[in-house]
């Protein structure tokens, strides 16, 4: 997984509320057994029209949000399937960050995973983060996740609060699996207890 | 000494492994549900990394997404990519030694219901699965929720998920359903009343008269919608119902391992003056048989309503109401009853399980489906499909002009040939309405297995109150 520290780049802005993840990855794109390869087919029914060519208005497709790496989206982003695919194709597109006044569960953890961190601020600084991302290209929002800052190109800055270990683990690129077999001893105490307490399980 | 706690604490505290200063949990997982989309990059993983499947004795498999549901299937599947999808999950099955139900077994079928089905999910257990309406199982009290796939990798390889605890919300459903009000009803109506986002942050405990009264079914199909309403998971304390559906299933626990489990099982309840963070009542007198009429499972009204318009909403719903009404191709003001429909799907795992279906076959029987209308029935599992045979519902299905399908999915995500095209309406059974869900440009309401049969026969959304 690559770390996250700092990142200055390009914000879309999403406004829509309750985007789900069908909508960010469709399920036909859901039937590979591979994880890279799905930034083209992000929002894909918003993005083309059947016959594969790009609908024009679509914010990702606008000359100024190509290289996008931040969205700035409406409430409860990322509602709906627990695919991992969600996370997948924003990140094999280049989309590193995303700020919202809520996120569905399932995505945000699943965002952490895979090096996008998911940024949770008021409904105020959403607006004004928005404002900023609709300046398009000449607007770079930074977000720094050791400070905890997401700053607009004109230098507004909101402090935004993260889970401490998510935060540990982003910034140092850590696979969770690895450090959860360091703990293996305390899985083998609990499994004996239980093969007692609960041996039906 | 701890103050009274909810089912929810219980479950949690007998699961914690570890727990670190901050509250983040490693907790103990007590049955893992692995299906052929979610999990093929997660072996991958195990095998790029050289791990093991940990418990593969508590591990269970099925395709349930993306198979076909017409014959021949165990033969060949057509798609490729789905093909691959399934073969990778036979080989995955096979290498880890994992439980499994290929598509040749009757008892494949749709993982949330295979689970309780062959008693693998138990009381008091946690359960996940990578895929968002695990929430299912929590019919039983137990503690079950969706995973992502880098999930599906941690706990083949560990057993365990790093959690932290979410809040205790309260939904109480008082009093009696009305005739013709189901599971279904609750559920949408919960989801209508809190909104898709009500329940981010929490796990819901349901509970009240009208939720005892329910049968094991019915609470699973509430339960399965815990999700729809944002919430990690939705429970339901265990009873006499629960304890009479899983006895002598097959991996329930026998003898005198059932009478510890049952001991153990009659404390899962939340004891007095244990606190929730938030509490939701609503009277199930109050509740209708609704029916959705947007793109997103809170666009609930009782079928009696008309179709709202974008001003009757504030905020950001009012440009979504906007958009769901165009996609939906909705005027407002028109009577939910004066909508055509083209065409009919029931099953899923919110309504594929044997009371489903009866409750749809009582509608149906000695009747036909409207002219030009497309129905199927997909039973949950292939031993839902049996039974469904065997008491004489699939005839009355055929009869009427459903078709009659094998176990899985479906049409409920459509990742197999069974979708709609751009502007086929649908009344459906299954669990979210969002844009392209059933198929590119295909149009779902959400709604009971009874509703669905009325609509099969009316061809337009239709209170089934008028069956009655
Ligand atoms: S029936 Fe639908 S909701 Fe249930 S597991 Fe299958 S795709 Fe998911």
């Amino acid at each position: 997984m690559d770390k996250f520290e700092t990142l200055t780049g390009i914000a879309a802005p999403m406004p829509l509320v309750n985007i789900d993840t069908d909508m960010i990855i469709p399920k036909q794109f859901l039937k590979t057994i591979k994880r890279s390869g799905l930034g083209k087919n992000l929002f894909d029914e918003m993005r083309y029209n059947s016959d594969g060519s790009e609908i024009a208005d679509f914010v990702l497709n606008q000359p100024a949000y190509r290289d996008a790496q931040i969205l700035v989206a409406g409430d409860n982003f990322g509602c709906g399937s627990s695919r991992e695919h969600a996370p997948w194709a924003l990140l094999d597109f280049g989309i590193r960050c995303v700020i919202s006044t809520s996120f569905a569960d399932i995505f945000f953890n699943n965002c952490f995973k895979n090096g996008i961190l998911p940024v949770v601020l008021p409904q105020e600084a959403v607006d004004v983060l928005m404002e900023d991302a609709r300046k398009g290209a000449n607007a770079r929002i930074t977000v720094n996740l050791e400070e905890q800052t997401v700053t607009t190109s004109d230098g507004k800055s909101f402090g935004f609060d993260v889970d401490p270990f998510k935060k540990h683990c982003l910034i140092n690129g850590l696979d969770d699996i690895g450090l959860t077999l360091e703990k293996v001893g305390a899985i083998d105490t609990y499994e004996a207890a239980t093969s007692q307490s609960r041996p039906w399980v | 000494m701890s103050g009274p706690k909810t089912l929810y604490d219980k479950i949690w505290d007998a699961h914690v492994v570890q727990q670190d200063a901050d509250g983040t949990c490693l907790l103990y997982i007590d049955r893992h549900l692995v299906h052929e989309v979610t999990s093929p990059q997660a072996f991958e993983g195990l095998r790029m990394t050289g791990r093991s499947v940990r418990a593969p004795e508590k591990t269970i498999a099925v395709p349930d997404h993306n198979v076909p549901t017409t014959e021949g299937r165990d033969k060949h599947i057509d798609n490729e990519e789905s093909r691959i999808q399934v073969e990778a999950l036979d080989r995955n099955a096979r290498d880890f030694g994992i439980n499994y139900y290929p598509v040749s077994d009757i008892r494949q079928g749709i993982v949330h219901i295979v689970g309780p089905e062959q008693g693998w999910t138990l009381p008091g257990m946690t359960v996940v699965c990578g895929d968002s309406h695990t929430a299912t199982h929590g019919a039983f009290g137990a503690l079950a929720h969706g995973i992502g796939t880098s999930e599906v990798e941690h706990v083949l390889a560990t057993q365990t998920l790093i959690q932290k605890k979410s809040k205790n919300m309260k939904v109480e459903i008082t009093g009696h359903l009305r005739p013709g009000v189901t599971a279904k009803d609750i559920t949408l109506s919960v989801i209508g009343a809190t909104g898709t986002a009500g329940g981010t942050g929490y796990v819901i405990e349901y509970c009240g008269q009208a939720i005892r009264d329910l049968s094991m079914e019915g609470r699973m199909t509430v339960c399965n919608m815990a999700i729809e309403g944002g919430a990690r998971a939705g429970l339901i304390a265990p009873d006499e119902k629960t304890f009479d559906y899983v006895m002598g299933r097959p991996h329930a626990p026998k003898g005198a391992q059932w009478e510890a489990a049952l001991a153990w099982w009659k404390t899962l309840f939340t004891d007095e003056g244990a606190h929730f963070d938030k509490v939701v009542t609503i009277r199930g007198e109050d509740i209708a048989p609704v029916v959705t009429w947007g793109t997103s499972p809170e666009d609930v009204l009782p079928i009696t309503g008309a179709v709202p318009s974008p001003e009757d909403f504030k905020g950001g719903k009012v440009e979504a109401a906007a958009r769901s009404l165009e996609y939906m191709g909705l005027v407002p003001g028109t009577k939910l009853t004066d909508v055509k429909i083209d065409t009919v799907f029931i099953g899923s795992c919110t309504n594929g399980r044997i009371e489903d279906l009866r409750a749809a076959a009582a509608i149906l029987k000695g009747k036909k489906i409207a002219e030009g209308m497309r129905a199927m029935v997909v039973p949950g599992s292939g031993l839902v499909r049996a039974q469904a045979e065997e008491e004489g519902l699939a005839q009355i299905f055929i009869d009427a002009g459903f078709e009659w399908r094998l176990a899985g999915c479906s049409m409920c995500l459509a990742m197999n040939p069974d979708q709609l095209s751009p502007g086929e309406r649908c009344a459906a059974t299954s669990n979210r309405n969002f844009e392209g869900r059933q198929g590119r440009g295909g149009r779902t309401h959400l709604m009971s297995p009874a509703m669905a049969a009325a609509a099969a026969v009316t061809g337009h959304l239709t209170d089934v109150r008028d069956f009655l």
